[in-house]
This record gives C-alpha cells, structure tokens and sequence, in this order.
C-alpha cells in the first residue's frame, strides 16, 4: 500500500506531480549509455595512472626503485612522495565537509604507512594496461613496524570521543541510576554484539578524469557526492585558484557514502595532470576499493532491564569502534537507543579504539545500521524471557516524546508503521514459541524490529530559469548517486510552477551551479528540496507581478495567494476561467527568461525543540534448513514514515535497495582481515559477499501516512537510509524464532547457526 | 598486464607444439587465465589459443558413454540431452557454479585446470606458497574459512574450487590427454594432486599437455543422484562444501555407492573406505552418517573453517538421502 500523501495546506496544487510516481527523468539515459561516468570522459591527449598499494600495514619506506617501470617505452612518469612536488602544509588544507577531527591522509606525503594498501606511488602511462604493469615493476622496500588491527584485541585502550565529526552529537548523559535499576529488574537480558567490518563497493569504482584545457583550466570528472566539496579540496591542496577548476559527476555509480570525502584518486589525477599539463585518469581496482573508507568493526553491549509486565526500567548500551591513528571518525551508535523506548534509567557509552586502519567513513545509516539492530535484538530476547509478543513489547514501550531531550517529535508515525506493517505480514498468526513452524526440511521463523534515522536538513541554494517558451531549469550543486535526486527534484520545480514534469531540467553534480552540500545522510529533498521550492516561489511571485501589469489581464488586482499555477497556466482559484498561460504572461510583458537564485534553511526554531526522525517497523521471514543451517530471507514488509513522499516509485527502490543491503549485513556482507598482515583478504566480489538476485525475495514495501509542517516546507524527511535499519535485527530475530538459536554477531553465517543447532 | 606473444592454435598437434616452450599457457573461455594475468599472479610469457580448435562436441563412445570435448563449453556441457538424462549430477553440479555468463565462455577442460581461490593465492603482496614456492602459507594461521580440512599440508591447504570436477569424480571419469609424448587417459582420482611439498603443482599434467576431452563411463547413476552444494549465499558463490552422490538400490539397501566431495581438499575427495561402508547397509540416515564419518575420520580444521567437518557430515547424510530417495533422473 502506497498511502495517498496527504495534502497539506501549504501545498499549492494538489494535482501537481508532488507524490506521483514519476518514471526516472534519467533513466533514458542511463538504460542507453547515454549517462556517463567519471571514468568516460577522455580526451586525445589523455595519460593513465595506476595507484601502487603499499605491502604493509605499518612502518617506513626505505627505498624505491622505479627504474624498471620508467625503463617500459611509454611510462612518462612514476609519482612518489621523494618526487612529489610542495603541497599543501596545514591539515585544515586537507580538510574536506565530512573530515572528521584529526590530521586527513596526505597521498605521497611522507615515506610513512599508515594502514595496509596504503596509496604509495602513482605510475603515469600512454594506457591502462600499461600503467598497471609498470606499477608492478615499481621496487619499494619497506621497514615494517608492529601493527594493531584487532578491534578486540585493543579495545582496552579505547577512549571517549568528542563532537568530533559534523552531524555528531556524543551520547546525552545517563539519567536516573541504570546499575541499580537493571539489577533490580525481575527480567533482565546482557548481550554482546559484533558487527563486521564492511566496504561501501559500489559497481562503479572510484575514478577521476582530470581534463587538462589549453588555457590551463582543468574539468575534473569525478565519482563524489559532493562536487563542490571536491573543488574546495583540490583548490586548497594544490594551491589553485577557484577559477581555475570545475569538478563535474553529473552521474555516479552508486556510493553509499564513500564519495562523502575527496579519496585518494581523485588527489592522484590531480597531482598529475597538474604536474604532467596533461589530462590524466586514475581509476581504482576493486582490492584497491578497499584501501579507504569503511563501516567500522563495532563491539557492542546492550543491558535491559524491565518489570514483568514488559515495562522497562534499565537500558544500558556501550559501543566500542575502530578508527584510523590520525583521525576520530565518529558515528552515532548508541544514541537511538536512548530515543526509542521510554526508560527512565539510561546509560549509552561511546568510545573508540585508535588501529592502524585507514579512517572509517559513513556507510548507509552510518551508526544506525550497527547499534540499532544490538538493540531491536536485545528487545527481542526480552520479550522471549518476558513470554510476551515482540510487537506489544515495544508498543508497551513506545516513546510519545523524545527521551533523550524530553523534546516532543516533529512526527512520528511509528505506531502506524506497526500496525499496517504487521497487518501486511499477518503478524497476529504468530505462534510465538521458536521452532514452531516448519515445511520440510525448513523451519521457518517470523521476526520484527523497529528503526529510526535523522531527518536532517542543511542549507542549499537553487537557481531557476524560465524561458519564454515555458521551459524551465533549475540547478544546484548536488549530487544524484542513483537515489533519484534528478527527477524529485524536476517533480517539485514542475510543482511549484504547475509545469508539466517534460518542461523542467534539473541540473546538479557541478562545482559551478548554486551551493549545495554533499549528498548524505538522508537529507538531499529536505535540503535541496527546500532551495528548488523556495527558487521556484520567487519566479511564481515574479510571474504574478508581470501578469498583474499586463493590459486587460485576467488576473489584474488578483493577490499571489488567490492564484493557481497548473497546466502552464496562472488561474485564478475561485474562477477558474480567468486563467494566463505562463509564455502568454511573458511574451505579453516582453520578458526573455526569468531569473532567480534562493537559499533555503532549516526551520531553526522548530529544529531547537523538537526531535526530527524517520521511523520503520521490518517484518521478516526466513526459512533455515534444520540440518544444514543455511538461511534464506523468503519474505520482508518493511513499514516506512517518513512524512510526505515526493515520489513513491523512487522512494520504493530506495526501501528495496535498502532491504537488500539489510540483507547482506545481516548475513553475507564481511571484510576479513590478517592480522597478522593488518591487510583484508577478501577483496574482491568474489569472496566479499553482498547479495545476489537469488538471495533476495519479494520485498513489500509500505509507506504511512505522516504529516509534519515543521521538517521543511515541503513536508518530507528523505527515505535513503531508514530502509536498511531494522532489517538486520529482524532476520536475527527471525532465525531465532525459526531455530531457537540467537546469533549476535553479525554477518550470521550458516556455520553460526549450525553451532547452535548441534 | 605484462606483455605476451599470442598465437592461435591450427590444431591439437600445432598446440601441443607451441606450448611445449617454457613459459607457454593454453588459453580456452579465459574466465580464469585473464583474471589471474590482471592480478599479476599468473605471468606466461605466450598464450596459445585453443578455443578455436575443433574438441568442442559431446559424442557416444564405444563403451556406450560420452564423450565431452575439453572446449565445449560449461553451460552447453550442462543443458544437453544426453547429460541431463543419463548424468544429471553433472549437469546439477555444472549449473551450481559461477554465473550463467560465466558458464557460456568457461570450457570443461577449463575448469578442471581453474585454480585456487585463496585469498592469499590472489594477492601478490600475501606470502603464498602456490603462486610462489617457499614464500610460505599465508592462509595457515590467518584468514581459512573457505580451506581444506582434508588432505591438506602444512605447505598449502588450498581446495580446488570446481563443482563439475566434483560429479566428474564421482563418475569415475577419464581425461583424454594429448602431449609432447603422444596420447594419454588419465583416471579423474590421478587428474588433480595434493599439494603435499609442491603445492603450486596442481595436477599430473606435463608442460605442453593439452586435455582433449572428458570421457564417462557408461554408468551415469541417473535413477539415484544429486549434487549438493552448501555456499554463502545462494547463486554466485564457491563451494563451501558439496557433495556428489549416486547410488545404485536394490529396494532398500545400497548396492553401489559414489560419493565425491568439493570445497574440502586440494582436490575432488573420494574415498573408496566410506563408499564401502554404504554397500550393503540400508538407505537410513545412520547408515549415511557412519559412512560420513569414515570419510571424515581424518579431517582437520583450522581456526576459521572446522565447522566444515560437521557440515560435510551433515551434507553427505542429506546428499546421499535425496540420492536414495530419488526416483528416476532429476531434472536440474
Ligand atoms: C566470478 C567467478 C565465479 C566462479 N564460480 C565458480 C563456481 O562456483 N564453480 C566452479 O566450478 N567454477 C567457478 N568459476 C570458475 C570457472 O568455472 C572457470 O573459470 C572456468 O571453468 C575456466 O574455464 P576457461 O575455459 O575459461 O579456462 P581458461 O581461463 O581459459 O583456462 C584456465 C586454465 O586451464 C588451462 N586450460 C584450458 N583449457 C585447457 C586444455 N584443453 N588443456 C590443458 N589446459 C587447459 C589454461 O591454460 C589455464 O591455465 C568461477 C569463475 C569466476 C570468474
Ligand atoms: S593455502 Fe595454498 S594457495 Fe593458499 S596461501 Fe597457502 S599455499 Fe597459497
């Protein structure tokens, strides 16, 4: 069930394409080639780089040798920190909008290695094939010092981190007195929870085509979610003028957060079309996708506590994660679990471990993905020893207002996301004794979990330009990764100047076009949206005013407020007869374009007090063969509020991409590492698991109704992350009630389920 | 990637010629030769392609079994007739693997000569003793979970990622050999080697061999076979374990029985004590399991992948009793 949005007032035309399922705007394209990628662009002249990936995890080089590598005809350069020219010295020059605090990695800076694959030269040839093969003919020499790779090993020597990323808030204090009152608690539940490290792997890997024009500019394709983001870095780090440089990625090949923060490619294609006056492409291998960037390993344990009727007394959550030796990445982990329930005793810790790792880095629903499913399974061993349905437990528990800040929310539909989402599912039919239902030799098991994610919004600027032909476009800086930023947009540019969707473009993945912030966090329609509905309002004000001028208008002496625009027209609401076509009002008052730029803001005033989120309720089947232990996800509802939906079919696929990834993390998705070598094995697709088409069932996906005036003007809080939260909890749960088997480290892999069915 | 010579092969003779010279590799579909030249772990000196040569058929033999040509190819191999009736656990286990665009370029003789995938094996920065003897073995003592727990050394505990090598063994197979020294049949238990001191030498071939077909005895165990395959997830993914089973029945009981396992060892395990165990018993799932754990009886773990022993136990109970259980020839 697609809920019919509801229509708020501030919503000018309710017939507008707002909520419409609008096909992709770029899926032409994209189905024929047509969109091209950082690593598609080219130029005559254009020079190959391959990365060299440093052998060790930690020490020194000692020597390097790229004799043999110049020695090939055609190799014009090898690039190493012995040779590199002067960059930038402070660290805030290296600083990007999504750096956490601490010293950012410096590509070829120093003969240091810091984490294992570490970038260490840069080969420069006539081809690709080229390029890679000399990159092996370059000797280097290391002198190796111990490393530390083993979360659990080192997490003694954890710390608590500060406000030490932006979007970060630390955990608030506890209150009331959480010891005492878990050890009071009749019923009482204390696990402990892994997560694996996971890689963002998107399909397409991060590359970087610099073109380098006669007049000594560049244009820098590149994969990012954050085009101006980029340019601010490499103009900083190479000491260029921001003239000089325009970074490009109209289209990306997924990113999932990796593209949050400049990576060392695009550093490389830089340093050398720079330096070699030439265009140049550095593209990662997949092993080398691995050489940034990940959602760190986490060590988590959640304490419940709660009377018998299901009341909760005592929650108590603690995570320890990795970060890098030179930078604190931070993500919120525990914080939600003090925002969901109700509890009147709450402890949440946060602390980090310093390995010898490259920086974790935002990875869908970062924190949330990892410490909500510790919690949604701590809740589900609770309501087992309670003896009481996992729904009703946290419905018992449901919290009205906000715990953490004892602020009311914005909205929260949750409550409907349980009902519809277990009505769809047929949750009532449960039997909630584990190993009840089997069909063969499957047993088969029904699980739920909730989750939550921010609904965030920063500040965005759009400018829009109507033509006399009726055509508009509309640009900012943004960035579509694949989630649909191109066609919600054009959907509320069309909307707010009653166009049809045909007569708008969008624009967006350039440097040039208005300020726009890095795509993440779910907050691209809040954010964006807001600056295409706010630009959109003035040319709307600006049509207004010339129709009033124009002789024997129509709409003379009518106010902005009493005017409709659809169908390209301006109509009066109370008569509808009285109507101008927007070329008419134009061409009648001799107007070529209309130009305007907005800034649009968070509601500030109503962000200080109240809490902002989007909420889910997953439901999940799973069938696990008794004797083998294998497990398959055989059906899932996810129940999704996330205010108004600007477009149910992009906002699906962005749930069903989601429940997919939920899947992977839940059981396949890992990054195995040699300690021993500080290095990751499994670098590649064959061996690093995400899931396949046959892995993936029939995904239900169901948005409730939520109103909420205050998110932004637009009334929608953004749905790229809150899929994926609850799912990995909800197969845990599932296979627990499938088998009797509670798994707590996640991936759950067959052998894990095997070692408690023997 | 390096540079290399490259030169077609006119005929069977023309190849085993050229690739006779040190340095030299056949390449067929090159769904495993390309990726491991990219990665720097294979380095040949010159390709010989033999994709064009004329062994791609699949024909009656005089004994009345079949003849599968070395280069006809994985998914043809698997979709013909005669396969998927007289040899269906072939053509199951050929189906189990890879993609289906994989299947449409890897050859027969291909797969049997694929190599490991260990991580370590494919990392040139890693210690490995296979792709370069005497570096050590990077998997014992680090990452093992997809490693051997049987017929392993404490050189290499590599295992042979094939599923059609697994059917084949079970089959009783033969691997028509020509070579420098003239024409050869290999029995499929003589084909693939443990890795004993000399891990990087994976089979019995000789330099210059060239596989020409895969000969199946007439016996196909259609009536009673299955191949089971235990992965983590479900399409797309090597062997954890999987099993090749056929039984021949005599009502209740087992009058023959073939049982090869994959993802275990270095290469298809058989052993000729557990399928001795089987003759005679009746088709119960204790009997399955004494006959498992005489297979298993000298399997060991490593830190990451002793939860093989079991599954393997557990695999074979549920291959042999779907074997059993089956009546005429499933259709994969
Ligand atoms: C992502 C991926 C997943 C896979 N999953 C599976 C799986 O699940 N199960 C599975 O069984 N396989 C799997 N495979 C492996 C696949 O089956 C092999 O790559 C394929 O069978 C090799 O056949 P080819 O013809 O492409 O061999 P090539 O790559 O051309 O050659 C491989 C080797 O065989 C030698 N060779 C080839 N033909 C002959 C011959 N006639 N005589 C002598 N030597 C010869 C070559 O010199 C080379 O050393 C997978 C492969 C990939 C890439
Ligand atoms: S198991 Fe074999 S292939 Fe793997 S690292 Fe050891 S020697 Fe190399």
């Amino acid at each position: 069930m697609i809920a019919i949005p509801s229509i708020p007032g501030f919503l000018k035309e309710p017939n507008g394409p707002i909520g419409k399922p609008v096909n992709r705007v770029d899926g032409r394209k994209k189905v024929t080639g047509d969109a091209h990628y950082a690593a598609e662009f080219t130029l005559p002249d254009l020079a190959h780089g391959f990365i060299v990936s440093s052998a060790i995890a930690r020490g020194r080089i000692t020597r390097i040798d790229t004799a043999a590598a110049l020695a090939l005809p055609g190799v014009i350069h090898v690039f190493t920190h012995e040779n590199r020219p002067s960059l930038a010295w402070f660290d805030r020059k290296w600083k990007d909008d999504d750096a956490p605090k601490g010293a950012p990695f410096r590509p070829l800076y120093d003969a240091e290695i810091h984490h294992a694959l570490q970038p260490v030269a840069l080969v420069i040839a006539e081809s690709f094939e080229l390029a890679r093969y000399a990159a092996r003919l370059v000797h280097i020499e290391y002198e190796a010092a111990p490393h530390q790779t083993d979360l659990r090993a080192n997490r003694a020597n954890s710390f608590t981190p500060g406000k030490d990323k932006g979007g970060f808030q630390p955990p608030p204090k506890p209150r009331g007195n959480p010891e005492q009152a878990f050890l009071d608690s009749p019923v009482q539940v204390d696990s402990e929870f892994t997560q694996a490290a996971e890689y963002h792997n998107p399909m397409e890997m991060h590359a970087t085509t610099v073109l380098h024009h006669d007049d000594g500019t560049l244009t820098v394709h590149d994969k990012t979610q954050g085009a101006q983001n980029c340019h601010t870095y490499v103009c900083n780090v190479f000491g260029l003028a921001k003239s000089a440089v325009r970074v490009m990625s109209p289209f990306v090949g997924g990113a999932f957060g990796s593209g949050l923060r400049p990576q060392h490619q695009l550093f490389m294609a830089m340093l050398a079309a720079t330096q070699l006056k030439r265009s140049v492409r550095v593209e990662l291998s997949r092993p080398q996708m691995f050489s940034f960037g990940h959602r760190p390993e986490t060590i988590q344990r959640v304490a419940l506590g709660a009377d018998r009727d299901g009341t909760l007394r005592a929650l108590i959550h603690e995570a320890v994660q990795e970060s890098s030796q030179h930078e604190n990445y931070v993500e919120v982990v525990v914080n939600w679990s003090g925002q969901q329930y109700a509890c009147d005793n709450v402890r949440l810790d946060y602390t980090l471990t310093r390995l010898d790792v490259h920086t974790p880095l935002d990875q869908r629903a970062p924190g949330a993905a990892t410490g909500v499913p510790a919690l949604e399974i701590a809740m589900d061993e609770l309501a087992v020893k309670l003896g009481m349905d996992p729904l009703e437990l946290r419905l018992k528990n449901y919290a009205e207002t906000d715990p953490n800040t004892g602020n009311p929310f914005s909205s929260k539909e949750l409550r409907a996301c349980f009902r519809h989402g277990a009505e769809r599912f047929g949750w009532a039919r449960r039997n909630p004794a584990p190993r009840s239902m089997r069909e063969g030799r499957e047993l088969i098991g029904w699980g739920m979990a909730a989750g939550v994610w921010d609904a965030m919004q920063g500040q965005a600027a759009a400018k829009a330009v109507l033509g006399v032909d009726g055509k508009l476009v509309v640009s900012s800086a943004t960035a579509d990764i694949g989630t649909g930023t191109y066609t919600v947009m054009t959907q509320i540019a069309a909307d707010g100047l009653g166009l049809p969707v045909e007569e708008v473009t969008f624009c967006l993945g350039d440097s040039s076009l208005p300020t726009a912030p890095i795509e993440g966090g779910s907050w691209t329609v809040s954010t964006v949206g807001s600056a295409v509905k706010a630009v959109c309002d003035r040319v709307r004000s600006q049509l207004v005013t010339l129709a009033g001028k124009l002789d024997d208008s129509p709409l003379k002496g009518v106010a902005e407020e009493d005017i409709l625009f659809a169908d390209g027209h301006l109509i009066v609401r109370d008569d509808r007869s009285r109507r101008l076509s927007i070329t008419d009002v134009m061409r009648g008052s001799g107007t070529l374009s209309i130009e305007e730029e907005a800034r649009a803001l968070p509601y500030l005033l109503a962000r200080a007090r109240h809490t902002f989120a989007t909420h889910s309720a997953v439901f999940v089947e799973v069938r696990v063969d008794e004797d083998l232990g294998t497990i398959r996800v055989a059906r899932v509802v996810s129940a999704i509020a996330a205010g108004r939906i600007i477009n149910p079919k992009t906002a699906r696929s962005q749930i069903q991409g989601a429940v997919v990834w939920g899947i992977g993390m839940g059981l396949e998705e890992e990054a195995f590492t040699d300690h021993r070598l500080g290095r990751v094995m499994n670098h590649d697709y064959a061996e690093y698991h995400v899931p396949v088409n046959a892995d993936v069932p029939e995904i239900d996906v169901l948005f409730v109704e939520e109103h909420d005036d205050m998110v932004n003007a637009l009334g929608a809080k953004g749905v790229g992350e809150i899929g994926i939260v609850g799912v990995p909890a909800a197969i845990a749960n599932a296979i627990h009630h499938a088998t009797g088997v509670r798994v707590r480290d996640f991936p759950i892999t067959l052998d894990k389920v095997l070692a408690g069915l023997r | 990637m390096r540079s290399f010579t490259y030169a077609r092969a006119g005929s069977a003779a023309d190849a085993v010629g050229r690739a006779g010279a040190t340095g030299m590799a056949f390449v067929a579909g090159g769904t495993n030769l390309l990726d491991l030249m990219k990665a720097d772990v294979l380095r040949p000196e010159g390709l010989v392609d033999i994709s064009r040569l004329p062994l791609d058929r699949i024909e009656e033999t005089a004994d009345g079994g079949l003849r599968l040509g070395a280069l006809a190819r994985n998914a043809d191999t698997a979709y013909d007739d005669r396969v998927q009736t007289r040899y269906p656990m072939l053509s199951m286990a050929i189906l189990a693997g890879a993609s289906a665009q994989l299947r449409n370029m890897a050859t027969n003789g291909g797969n049997l000569l694929q190599r490991t995938r260990c991580y370590y094996f494919y990392d040139t920065a890693t210690p490995c003793n296979k792709r370069e003897p005497g570096s050590g073995c990077g998997a014992i003592g680090g990452v093992n979970r997809i490693h051997a727990i049987l017929g392993a050394s404490d050189r290499c505990i590599a295992v042979h990622p094939s599923d059609l090598c697994v059917a084949l063994a079970a089959l009783d197979a033969v691997v028509q050999v020509t070579g420098p020294e003239g024409e050869r049949s290999i029995p499929f238990a003589e084909f693939h080697r443990l890795p004993g001191d000399r891990p990087e030498i994976d089979t019995t071939l000789q330099p210059g061999d060239l596989v020409t077909s895969i000969d199946l005895p007439a016996k196909g165990f259609a009536e009673h076979s299955t191949y089971l395959k235990i992965r983590d997830r479900a399409s797309y993914a090597f062997a954890l374990v999987s099993v090749a089973a056929g039984l021949e029945m005599d009502g209740g009981t087992v009058r023959e029985a073939r049982l090869a396992l994959g993802g275990v060892a270095h290469k298809p395990w058989r052993d000729p004590e557990a399928e001795a165990a089987l003759v005679g018993k009746p088709a119960t799932p204790d009997s399955f399991r004494a006959a498992a754990r005489v297979l298993l009886r000298d399997a060991k773990g490593h830190e990451h992948n002793s939860f093989k022993i079991d599954l393997a136990e557990r695999a074979i109970v549920r291959a042999l009793t779907d074997a059993a259980e089956r009546k005429g020839a499933p259709r994969p």
